[in-house]
């Protein structure tokens, strides 16, 4: 297992290499010059010639990557052209929203749906599981922004319970900051919690036709007891697997929900940079998004030796 | 028992004073949704309206437009021309100040003057006529010409972008070539920098140092008294969002909704609309006059009869209130504008062939640019490939992102090599008062504005207007203007579209000028 490990964590710079030339030479190939956009409506070829020389977007490609890369390992990831602030001070500035809203979303749709699917595991064919099966396929199948919408309607302009827009932080408002979050981390964690709770049911169902558990039921013990002690002990590893997933693809996630309630994260700070050709933005952007999602999944696996004896041995 | 009600009534009345003391400390906000996204802030570097909206919270300038399009003084008290029309001495009012506490002075002006005539396309007509700029005295600026240049406090007050602002010279000069980093005008707003969050939230607070004028406000003239203590402009992209906000109260007005939001914004109790006529964008098809096939003028005169307005602005804009067909390239109403016969309604498909067959079209294929992603200018495009493509034209329709299409607009190359034929755009009604302004007017060859038409006649034509002495003579030639641009087939006008701004019912006092949408002397 050290040595998985070890593999695992010699290959991330590796990882992150690859993740930086594609996304440096994707942007430049991509259509749209950054300087066209600083300039304006009403630039001139001059003007444009001589923003792109300002931020040297003049010569070779592959020198333009160096030089990036050079100033990337000293641990600087450039300067912002249209917002005119350090890549990595925006990140800074960003983060927390989205970790905010992140780790929202995780906390919601692992309180309900391990629990959601670990019950319907218990009484497979019947009434509720029937209904928690059909629904999670809705649940999956429902693009984010439509029951972002649906929720906008009712809980913010029906009901007016919740804020339909914006984001206070927790230095300002405590109570401000969760009652803003309430909105965006339900929409988000909708498709999670569809996920999660089936993978849920399927292991857990997995575990208790073991022997063990027939062991333990033949112990006399009480069924609560079983499932959380024996079924759902073993059921552990592809349920962390898939909250290891899910909060990587809450990157994707996050732009669009951030977009609908107008979050100021991370994921509006890409499709911002994106739209305005803004590439070291998008380059510091993803690279991070690449560093945090090798950490994951090296957590993961180190997760794996905590649940499972026979990863350990 | 009266004990306890002598008590009551006191607590009360405590609460009464504590409320209304908390009501006198707590700043009143005016929270609005810009018509885009704030990317720059230098409203000389950047003629985005959003960026010249911007500049009219923070700067001020030496004269102003009313609503009805009247230049009235602003920053200026008194100004005299001489009777030849050289020379113009303008004396600033007293006690203007900047923000951080300067005195606006003629060095001010000067310097804000040069930096403004080298990017505006009125203001360079202004510089290439000016002999020099000289500061009399603190208050006192004389501009002397080589040239006359009728249209000189028209030029100065124009609400169209780019906008003559006023900053302090010493920020003008740090900025050199490049955009300004600091942010000090001498408008009745002061711009938060430290509460700016770039793509998020630009807050402005009132300027207690700003001098109103004493008349009333209008347009961009008159007293600009703050109404509130700040303005918030909260950047929300997606338009059911900008709507979700305006109903639950969370913010105050939108500045531009979309068009599909109109039926809810009309059905809803809480919700105002306010037309700023004139106000409005005119769409128009540029052509390539660089490359085939739109290098020849009897094909861009088929491509104009091939268009027709009425279709473009029912697909692109489908509430018939928020368009209008016009057969001008000034807005309709407006003191320039005049029917022509060359601008047909629906298409003129016999006439369009006709023209191909004289000018031996060879069906060389028409790159059409389309931006997919700008709903305003997304639809507009496939309607014209269906006309042309009826006409007998080929169309190559290449979608893109509106970003995209900008920068490959830029490109001379022919279209194998990532040129292009025809795009889509609008510019806003306020931009299209003068033919000065008018970016698709500017015949000056591969210097002038994207698509490089090179028509001397027509600048000739630009250059008697700028020595025009009065209104009528100004209309006379502007007609002349008209014909010439579209006989030559400059481009295509097809048609106003307008967008009123949307806000709470208890939001008072909102003005405008030539669309600029401005937020002194407004109360939420």
């Amino acid at each position: 297992m050290s040595n998985m490990i070890l593999k695992r964590l010699l290959g991330s710079p590796l990882v992150l290499f690859v993740v930086a030339l594609l996304i440096f030479f994707v942007l430049r190939l991509a259509a749209g010059d950054p300087a066209a956009v600083i300039a304006g409506d009403k630039a001139t070829a001059a003007d444009i010639e001589r923003i792109r020389e300002q931020f040297g977007l003049t010569g070779p490609v592959w020198k333009q990557f160096l030089i990036w890369l050079g100033r990337v390992l000293q641990g600087d990831l450039g300067h912002s052209y249209y917002m005119r602030q350090d890549v990595a001070e925006l990140i800074a500035r960003r983060i927390v929203p989205t970790l905010s809203l992140a780790t929202g979303t995780i906390l919601i749709s692992v309180l309900i749906a391990v629990p959601l699917g670990t019950i319907v595991a218990t009484r497979p064919g019947g009434l509720l599981d029937r209904l928690v099966m059909s629904g999670s396929v809705a649940a999956f199948s429902i693009p984010v922004f439509i029951v972002g919408y649906l929720l906008i309607w009712f809980f913010g302009l029906h009901l007016r319970w919740f804020p339909v827009q914006g984001y206070v932080a927790p230095s300002v408002s405590l109570a401000g900051w969760l009652h803003r979050l309430v909105l965006p981390c339900t929409t988000l964690s909708v498709m999670f919690i569809a996920l999660i709770a089936r993978v849920t049911r399927a292991s857990v169902l997995d575990a208790l036709g073991e022997e063990h558990v027939r062991t333990a039921r033949a112990k006399g013990l009480y069924e609560w007891q079983v499932v959380l002690r024996h079924a759902l002990n073993n059921a552990a590893v592809p349920i962390v697997t898939i909250i290891g997933i899910s909060v990587a693809l809450l990157i994707g996630g996050v732009v669009v929900t951030e977009t609908i309630f107008a979050i100021p994260g991370l994921g509006m700070l890409t499709v911002d940079a994106i739209l305005n050709r803004d590439f070291p933005t998008v380059q510091g952007v993803v690279l991070f998004f690449s560093v945090v999602y090798v950490a994951i999944n090296l957590i993961v696996d180190l997760t794996y030796l905590l649940l499972d004896p026979r990863i350990r041995s | 028992m009266k004990r306890m009600n002598n008590i009551l009534m006191l607590a009360a009345v405590a609460a009464v004073c504590a409320g209304s003391a908390i009501a006198q400390d707590r700043p009143t906000t005016l929270r609005i949704v810009p018509q885009s996204n704030v990317t720059l802030l230098d409203p000389i570097w950047s003629s985005a309206y959003v960026t010249r909206n911007h500049g009219y919270m923070i700067y001020d300038t030496l004269f102003g437009t009313t609503a009805d399009g009247q230049t009235q003084p602003q920053m200026v008290e008194t100004w005299t021309v001489s009777e030849s029309g050289l020379v113009w001495d303008f004396t600033l009012r007293e006690g203007l100040t900047f923000s951080d506490g300067a005195a606006v002075t003629s060095a001010d002006v000067i310097a804000s003057l040069k930096r403004w005539s080298s990017r505006d396309a009125v203001g360079r007509i202004l510089a290439a006529r000016l002999d020099r700029y000289e500061a009399i005295d603190e208050r006192n600026v004389r501009i002397t010409l080589n040239q006359v240049f009728g249209p000189m406090v028209q030029a100065l007050g124009k609400s169209a972008s780019n906008v003559a602002f006023i900053m302090p010279a010493r920020i003008v000069e740090a900025a050199g070539n490049d955009q300004i980093t600091e942010y000090i005008g001498s408008g009745p707003f002061v711009f938060a920098q430290d509460e700016y969050e770039p793509g998020v939230r630009l807050v402005y607070t009132r300027n207690t140092g700003y001098v109103p004028r004493g008349e009333p406000a209008n347009g961009t003239t008159g007293g600009k008294v703050a109404g509130v203590d700040r303005v918030e402009w909260v950047i929300l992209r997606d338009a059911q969002t900008q709507l979700s906000a305006l109903q639950a109260g969370d913010v105050d007005l939108l500045e531009v909704p979309g068009f599909e939001l109109y039926p809810a914004l009309r059905a809803n109790d809480d919700i105002k609309l306010f037309d700023r006529l004139p106000s409005g964008q005119m769409l128009f098809a540029r052509f390539n006059h660089l490359l085939p096939p739109f290098n020849d003028v009897r094909i861009r005169q088929a491509a104009m009869a091939a268009l027709g307005q009425e279709a473009v602005l029912k697909v692109q804009v489908g509430d018939a209130e928020l368009y209008e067909a016009c057969r001008s390239i000034f807005p309709c109403g407006s003191a320039l504008s005049s029917d022509s016969d060359l601008l047909g309604l629906t298409p003129d498909l016999d006439r369009a062939r006709a023209l191909l067959a004289e000018a031996g079209y060879d069906g060389t294929p028409v790159v059409l640019m389309r931006p997919t992603d700008l709903s305003v200018l997304a639809k507009a495009p496939l309607v014209a490939q269906q006309q042309l493509q009826a006409a007998g034209f080929k169309v190559d329709l290449q979608s893109m992102d509106w970003q995209s299409l900008i920068s490959r607009r830029a490109k001379k190359d022919v279209t194998a090599e990532g040129g292009w034929n025809m795009f889509i755009s609008a510019f806003g009604l306020g931009d299209l008062m003068s033919p000065l302004s008018i970016p698709t007017l500017n015949a000056s060859g591969e210097s002038g504005y994207f698509g490089w038409q090179d028509n001397p006649a027509l600048e000739a034509l630009k250059a008697r207007f700028v020595e025009a002495a009065t209104p009528e003579a100004q209309a006379e030639i502007a007609a002349e203007i008209q014909r010439e641009a579209l006989t030559s087939g400059a481009y295509v006008p097809l048609g106003q579209v307008y967008a009123p701004t949307a806000m709470r019912k208890s939001v008072e006092g909102f003005l405008s000028a030539n669309g600029a949408s401005l937020y002194w002397n407004v109360t939420p």
